[in-house]
């Protein structure tokens, strides 16, 4: 964990950058034009990534909440609060990106298409969670609670690819790519992995600083 | 050239919204990392072991 912790505060801010910037030079830069949909597919190249580490965000959830139920680790607890928090950011930027992406592409900014419908409600499934854990307190028995919804909260995922079968809906599948796109969103998922790995650590950073707080406050009320 | 306000605005969404997740996260460290500063202080006046 030391070792980690080095990397993650003197390695992973430069790393991110580094690769933020190839990822930023490959999209304006390197990648041609796709054929159909002209200049704004680009956005792509930011939009996936944010779906996998909202997947990423969501699925360490799940595994984070089960360690916990299973055997009441409060690292676990942690993991799983400072998951949720940073997949509900990316899940903000895919929101954003693809209702941008769709007003020029669809017409309209916003559509119940099965994919689209199936993010917004695992984004309101976490909104959830976070919302729990914010407002209710940090009981044992919340933190319970809130790990049973981010383990079901998971499911919307495998769902949301069984809809997209079911119902057929008009968001475009990724098939076969040139090799300059690939090698893009190569590069723009390596920096978006950065991002998220960043973002996670500094946010279990602050949580592992609130129960020092708490930590703390005992022992002086303890002293008293 | 057609489009190319939506892909600024896209990206300058995708910036705005890492670079305030961001600074949150720095200024809850912050606020954090005083409070736990104070109460050590506190602690070592009261001549409490941490």
């Amino acid at each position: 964990m030391k070792r980690f912790a080095s990397f993650a505060d003197n390695v992973l801010p430069w790393l991110t950058l580094a690769t933020m910037i190839a990822a930023l030079a490959m999209v304006f830069l390197y990648v041609p034009n796709e054929r159909v949909q002209g200049l704004v597919q680009r956005i792509f190249y930011f939009h996936l990534p944010s779906a996998w580490n909202t997947f990423l965000g969501f699925f360490i959830v799940a595994g984070a909440s089960a360690s916990y139920l299973w055997q009441g680790s409060r690292f676990a607890d942690l993991l799983a609060q400072a998951a949720a928090e940073v997949g509900m950011v990316f899940c903000t930027i895919v929101l954003v990106t693809g209702s941008i992406w769709a007003r020029p592409i669809w017409g309209v900014w916003w559509t119940w298409d099965p994919r689209l419908t199936m993010v917004v409600v695992l984004w309101t499934i976490y909104a959830a969670y976070l919302l729990l854990r914010h407002l209710a307190g940090d009981t044992e028995q919340i933190a319970r609670y809130a790990a049973v919804l981010g383990i079901v909260g998971v499911l919307d995922i495998p769902l949301l690819h069984i809809a997209v079968r079911l119902w057929r809906g008009i968001h475009p599948k990724v098939d076969k790519m040139a090799p300059e796109m690939m090698w893009t969103l190569l590069v723009c998922t390596a920096a978006f992995l950065c991002l998220f790995t960043w973002m996670l650590w500094l946010r279990l950073r602050n949580l592992s600083l609130r129960e020092e707080i708490v930590a703390l406050r005992r022992q002086a009320l303890a002293t008293t | 050239m057609e489009h190319i306000t939506y892909l600024f605005a896209a990206f300058l969404a995708v910036w705005i919204i890492i670079f305030f997740y961001l600074l949150s996260l720095s200024r809850r460290h912050r606020d954090l990392a005083n409070e736990v500063e104070a109460l050590r202080q506190m602690m070592e006046q009261k001549g409490t072991p941490h």
